[in-house]
Formats: structure tokens, sequence, C-alpha cells
């Protein structure tokens, strides 16, 4: 990840990082809500029914935009018309990308893995390598030297932020770590987190997306057309807005280095077309205490959780009321943050039980 | 020398899900199948030793609460990353209404 020079190491192999193992927060205890096992069980439940409805509406209006813009290229009607189709390519697929990820949004596994695989592809992400990535974020959520996914560094990344709502620093960094994976090398952080087993899957991968988006370009050249770029990988540059604002909304600006999602992670409240473009992901606090339920459930679960938790955001605007000002702040400030208040009766961080022992 | 210990009782695990059981400063996870057989792992996934008992049982895979690793827990084999390394099982056997499980020193 680019990063400028800040007050803490958030690298993975810095003096933060041996920190957080010596105070115990790397691969700590987090808390959870306490539900009863039998609802939890009820919530965990999988099956093919919504994930494959879900997917075959957002597949369908992709090839149906992106016709409907092959066909009205050259014309203004064009420019809505992938203005649609690049939020569906590229910002949609990140909620895709994570849930099949965790291998919930389907019961069969193999579906998971090819939506996985595909939404990958659309993001410019090594599958295996994310899928390390992403493991090692729920494990050291926000604890900083621990999580290769902190979008909020302190003091705030903010050029690099704002040039992002079009993919301007992602879009380069992606093209160049998948040049650089496609010839084996992994960097010292990588190496930190994807096992020595998985590593060829990352060349092997790195490849074939490269190949398809550079026979994009090729075709674009040779046709003397931007169409094929805007059709495959040109949407993370005008299609990702959506997904920078909702989902910054995930962490920004909340605590560093708990172990207790309530603090750490913001559940916000959006409306039914943001939520199947998000996939549930607006219910972040719930996602990340139990990652096993799948998002269609997400919205119970956090019926079941809510008393046990901060109040939800009730908009994405009120969620980057509370993100603007506190990451200005910090631009001063490296120290300020928005301290979550727990309801009263709220549960603490504490010892866990339940076994038979014998 | 192995020895056979109490677990648990038949009607302390549902069909289709898991409990814990310690004993000598070790954790196992015992199961009990949609088919109503009694199976017995370590408790702790090989990944980051999350406490399976806590985790999902979806026909004969085991999935860890942290990370959605899934084992096979009639074999201990695991299905694919975020796991990598198989779970040691343990023998089973149900006697009236407990479940004993075999485990060496």
């Amino acid at each position: 990840m680019l990063r400028f020079a800040t007050n803490r190491d958030y690298s993975l192999v810095g003096p933060e990082a041996a920190k957080a193992i010596e105070t115990g927060l790397a691969n700590g205890e987090w808390y959870k809500s306490p539900i009863p096992r039998k609802r939890l069980k009820e919530l965990m439940a999988r099956s093919d029914g919504p994930a494959l409805r879900d997917t075959a509406i957002w597949l369908g209006l992709i090839l149906a935009f992106g016709g409907l813009g092959i066909w009205l290229w050259g014309t203004w009607w064009a420019v809505p018309v992938f203005a649609v189709y690049g939020v569906l390519y590229a910002s949609a697929a990140d909620s895709r990308w994570h849930e099949c990820g965790h291998r919930t949004a389907f019961r069969t596994v193999w579906i998971n893995d090819a939506v996985y695989a595909l939404a990958s592809f659309l993001l410019l992400r090594s599958p295996t390598a994310w899928r390390w990535s992403h493991t090692r974020h729920h494990t050291d959520t926000i604890i900083v030297g621990r999580d290769p996914e902190i979008a909020g560094m302190r003091p705030p990344q903010l050029i690099i932020m704002v040039l992002n709502i079009f993919g301007l620093v992602n879009v380069p960094q992606s093209l160049a770590t998948l040049a650089r994976y496609s010839v084996g090398r992994l960097n010292a952080e990588e190496l930190d987190y994807v096992p020595q087993m998985e590593r060829w899957r990352v060349q092997v991968e790195a490849i074939v997306i490269l190949a398809i988006h550079l026979g994009a370009l090729a075709v674009a050249v040779a046709t003397s057309s931007l169409l094929p770029v805007v059709l495959i990988g040109g949407p993370n540059i005008y299609g990702i807005w959506f997904l920078w604002w909702v989902g910054n909304t995930q962490h920004l600006g909340l605590a560093e280095d708990v172990l207790d999602h309530r603090l750490d992670a913001r559940t916000v409240y959006m409306n039914p077309v943001f939520r199947f473009l998000y996939w549930n992901m607006n219910y972040h606090v719930e996602h990340h205490m139990y990652p096993m339920v799948p998002y269609h459930a997400l919205k119970a679960l956090h019926e079941e959780v809510k008393a046990d938790c901060p109040p939800a955001t009730p908009s994405v605007m009120a969620a980057w009321r509370e993100i603007l000002p506190t990451i200005l702040r910090q631009l001063n400030d490296p120290t300020h943050f928005i301290r979550k208040q727990l309801p009263a009766g709220a549960g603490q961080l504490a010892e866990r039980a339940g076994a038979h022992h014998g | 020398m192995a020895e056979w210990i109490r677990a648990c009782g038949v009607d302390d695990i549902d069909t289709e899900d898991v409990v814990r059981f310690d004993h000598a400063g070790r954790t196992f996870a015992i199961y009990r199948s949609p088919d109503d057989r009694f199976y017995a792992t370590d408790g702790l996934c090989t990944h980051e030793l999350a406490h399976l008992a806590d985790g999902f049982v979806m026909d004969s895979i085991i999935e860890c609460p942290k990370h959605n690793g899934r084992f096979d827990y009639r074999t201990g084999a695991a299905k694919g990353a975020p796991v990598c390394v198989n779970l040691k099982t343990y023998p089973v056997r149900v006697d009236g209404d407990q479940v004993l499980i075999e485990v060496s020193p």
C-alpha cells in the first residue's frame, strides 16, 4: 500500500508489528455480543437462493448496461449508461469479492469461489493475495502494524484518499502490484501474510488478469477506440466512487488497537438500493463480530446485537459528517479519533466460558 | 497409553452441531452429524487457534468462527485456504447416553 510518512509505522514489518505481538493485540481475543447458540445457528445457515438471485440481477444489469453502452457508443447517451455500468462493475464487485471470499454468500463452495475470482478480476486484485490480506484484516482489525487493510491512517493520507475517489492511486498501484506478482515477486509485507504454499497461485493469477487487461488495451489501440478499456478495467477509474463513498464508512476515524469491533467499526443504515450494491456490508460491526453470518442475514443479526452496540449511524451522509471533521483534525492531531459510546448495560471484553470440562 | 474418557452426554449436542470439551489442559471439539454419528477433533483451528466449538457445522464440515476456514470433521481434512493443515481426529464411541473419546496422554 502506498503511504506517506506517518507518526506511527503502519507497515507490517516494523516496530509497531513487534509491539502488537508483545502487548497481545496481535491475534487477540475479540469481544462478541452474546447471542443464544440456537439463534446464531439460524443466522449462520447457508443457502444458495438469495445470492443466486442477487448475482443474476447484478450480472444481468452489467450485461444490459454494457450492451446498451456499446450500442450508444459515440453519443452522449452512452455517458449515463456507462456511469451506471461502472458502479455495477467496480463498486458493486467489492462486496461480492468480500462475501464470496468469506465463502458465506452461497452454500455451494465452488460458486463462492467462482464469483470471488470474477470479482477479483474486475477489481484488479489477486484472489489469493487478497484472501490472505483480508484474513489478516479479520484477525487484527485496525491493529497498527498487523492489519494490511487500514484505510484511514493517522495523520490521514488525505491526497491519496481524494485521488482514490477515481482510483487514481489504487489503479496504477494495483497494476504495478500485479506486474510484480506476475514475475513472482512478493514484498516483505505480503510474505508476512501469504503462506509459502499459496504463493505460486499469486503469480499465475496475476499473469491471467494482466493478460486480459493488456488484451483489452491492445484492442483499444488497434481500433483507435476507448471502448474496450471503458468496458474492461476502466470502471475502476470512473465507477469506483460509490465504493469510496460507502466503503470508507467501515472504519474511518474510529479507534485503533482495540479488541472490540463496536469501537473500531461502524454500522450505517442505508437504503435498499445501496444495500443491494453493497451486499449489506453497512452492518459492519456485525460482520466483524460474526463473519460466519451471510450477508443476507446481517440485518437480522443487527437486530439481535444492537442493544449491546453503539447506536447505528443513521445514514452515509451522517457517517461522513462525523468522519470529515475527524480526519481534518487528525492532520494536526493524530491522536484524535471518534470514541464510540457503548450503551448502558453493554457487555465488556471478558474471559470466555462455556466448555464442558473433563 | 490411550484412555477412553467421557466427553459429554449424547443430549448435550444438537444434531449437526458441535460442543467444546476440555480435558487435562487440552481442548477438543465433539460433533454430532446430521445422520446422528459422533466425531471428535482437536478443539482449536490449525490456522489461528480459534475454538471450533464456536463455529458452524454444515453436513460434514466444521467452519471456523474466525476466518471461515473449513475442515471435514470426520477425517480432519483441511478444505482450503485459509486452513492448510489438517485437524487431528480422535476415536469416539457412545456408551448409553454418554459420548466417550479416546485420547492418548
